[in-house]
């Protein structure tokens, strides 16, 4: 494993350090901005040549910005599947980044709270992400780079549509604000489609932890906004910082309250079955061990479990992906052979606390 | 739980089992992706928004020009069709060269909008048209109100008011 990534594997990184406001249900905080770069054709039309000078220009512009210190510049097309693999379960690349084809880059500081994807759906997608829910804060940041990036390059922009983006969802504004809500109690409970209510209704879709097309696992959910053309950036944060965010985080703490009230022994036989299931399983799939982490992380909020310490438990969030897992073992693993390491990892983990 | 018995490699999720004529019991047990191969089932939807991307050009067929099809755009040569086949625009001159069936495409995705409110590019001197700079007064003006912020409601009225009559 090449630098950086060693390093990486054993860092927590910005999204799983569990802090930050609300952050027993609000898991992080993340924007991201879509960019072009005007006098270039967007990716679909650019040829190997083009795509190579649009990641150089862009690469440049982030070099001279010099807003943070110690960013790590990626050349993605270079990587090793499991490399790719690690930067998408850290979120510092989105899936689509990491399959793309071509010349395409990802610069990432040095806690992984800014990323610049180079060559995505767009010539730049930027994106900062904060533990709880730091809206306003991460908006400053994100707008920051960008304010960087736009004195260094100029920016597809047009007078009635706003950014130019690929792909027309994205036009205007080029902003995706991305919220990740634990919420183990309303699935407990059955009332998960309080929350597809509260998100529809603003127009705003659910999707599960890596985005979009992934299924909700271990009772991650994200909220982001699909309108992007029409309504000023600080009006959307506003939106979720003052309605849709608070409204589902009530939701969870009153299921969970409902659940200490009513049903206690359900609920602590589903705790201790897996917190009993972590400490002592011989093999243990990437689904089971969410599903598990996530019941044992509530137990420790809610006061119920109080063996454990919750940076363990964020830690194993990500160590336990398949290709942290293969990283921290050194070597690559097929299906079985993750699934014995990772039940492994859990147990020895566990059985320090 | 088996593998799936064609690929061997994906855990078998489809299960099948049919009577022939004969009386015969036949059982399948597939993957989804062999299964969708076969036909057996309907592939996912890939995703949200490509859903929306579909929904919109189903609606296009449906408004746009007749001779849409033949439209190209003279910057980056996509046609139209390629861009509807694929959900991706080729270049930014695109939005102007397929306006007339792009707008209502980017209307339904964006909740009936068609003008950009928000940031712009300061380097570029890209200043505010002042109908921009209405559209985002007043939207402002509604949020003070809402606020029950009188006094900055009433500056946002007076600036409209100016903007308005020049």
């Amino acid at each position: 494993m090449k630098q950086p990534f060693d390093g990486l594997v054993r860092n927590d990184g910005e999204w799983l350090r569990g802090d930050g406001p609300m952050h027993e249900i609000v898991i992080s905080t993340r924007i991201r901005l879509a960019r072009n770069i005007a006098g270039f054709h967007f990716l679909s039309r650019a040829d190997s040549e083009m795509r190579a000078e649009i990641a150089e220009t862009v690469q440049a512009a982030v070099r001279k910005a010099g807003l943070l210190n110690d960013f790590t510049h990626v050349d993605v097309d270079q990587l090793e599947e499991l490399e790719r693999n690690l930067l998408v379960e850290r979120q510092l690349v989105s899936r689509q980044h990491a399959e793309g084809i071509g010349a395409r880059k990802v610069v990432f500081d040095e806690n992984e709270a800014s990323a610049v994807m180079i060559n995505e759906e767009d010539h730049v997608r930027i994106q900062v992400m904060r533990s709880g829910l730091q809206l306003e804060q991460a908006w400053e940041q994100i707008n920051a780079v960008d304010d960087a990036l736009e004195a260094r390059l100029e920016y597809a922009f047009h007078p009635q549509y706003g950014y130019l983006t690929a792909c027309p969802t994205n036009l205007g504004t080029g902003i995706r604000v991305s919220v990740m809500l634990h919420l183990p109690a309303l699935r407990l409970t059955n009332e998960l489609e309080r929350v597809g209510r509260a998100a529809k209704d603003l127009k705003l879709a659910v999707r599960g932890l890596f985005g979009e097309g992934t299924e909700a696992m271990g009772d991650f959910f994200q909220i982001s906004n699909q309108i992007t053309l029409g309504c000023e950036e600080t009006a959307i944060i506003r939106a979720f910082h003052d309605g849709v965010i608070p409204e589902i985080v009530e939701y969870e703490k009153s299921a969970r309250a409902a659940l200490l009230d009513k049903r206690l022994y359900a609920l602590d036989d589903k705790l201790f079955r897996a917190y009993g299931a972590l400490q002592n399983a011989r093999l243990m799939s990437t689904s089971e061990a969410m599903q598990y982490l996530s019941h044992v992380r509530m137990g420790l909020h809610i006061g119920r479990l109080k063996t454990v310490d919750l940076q363990t438990v964020n830690q194993l969030f990500i160590q336990t992906q398949p290709a942290h897992l293969q990283a921290l073992e050194g070597q690559r693993l097929n299906g079985e052979q993750r699934s014995i390491a990772r039940a492994n990892l859990i147990r020895d983990r566990l059985s320090r606390n | 739980m088996g593998l799936c018995e064609n690929c061997k490699k994906a855990q078998a999720t489809f299960h099948l089992m049919n009577i022939t004529r004969e009386g015969e019991k036949i059982e399948r047990h597939l993957c989804e992706r062999c299964a969708i191969e076969e036909g057996l089932v309907q592939a996912p939807k890939q995703n949200f928004s490509m859903e929306i991307i579909e929904n919109f050009i189903e609606s296009a067929k449906s408004s746009g020009p007749e001779n849409q099809s033949d439209m190209l755009c003279d910057e980056c040569g996509i046609s139209y069709v390629e861009f509807r086949n694929q959900g991706l625009l080729g270049c930014p001159n695109d939005y102007d060269a397929f306006q007339d069936v792009l707008q209502p495409l980017i209307e339904r995705a964006h909740d009936g909008a068609t003008q950009h409110i928000g940031k712009t590019p300061s380097t570029l001197g890209v200043e505010r048209t002042p109908q921009q700079e209405i559209r985002l007064l007043k939207r402002q003006l509604d949020e003070a109100v809402a606020a029950e912020d009188y006094e900055r409601a009433a500056k946002l009225r007076d600036r409209i008011d100016t903007l308005e009559k020049s």
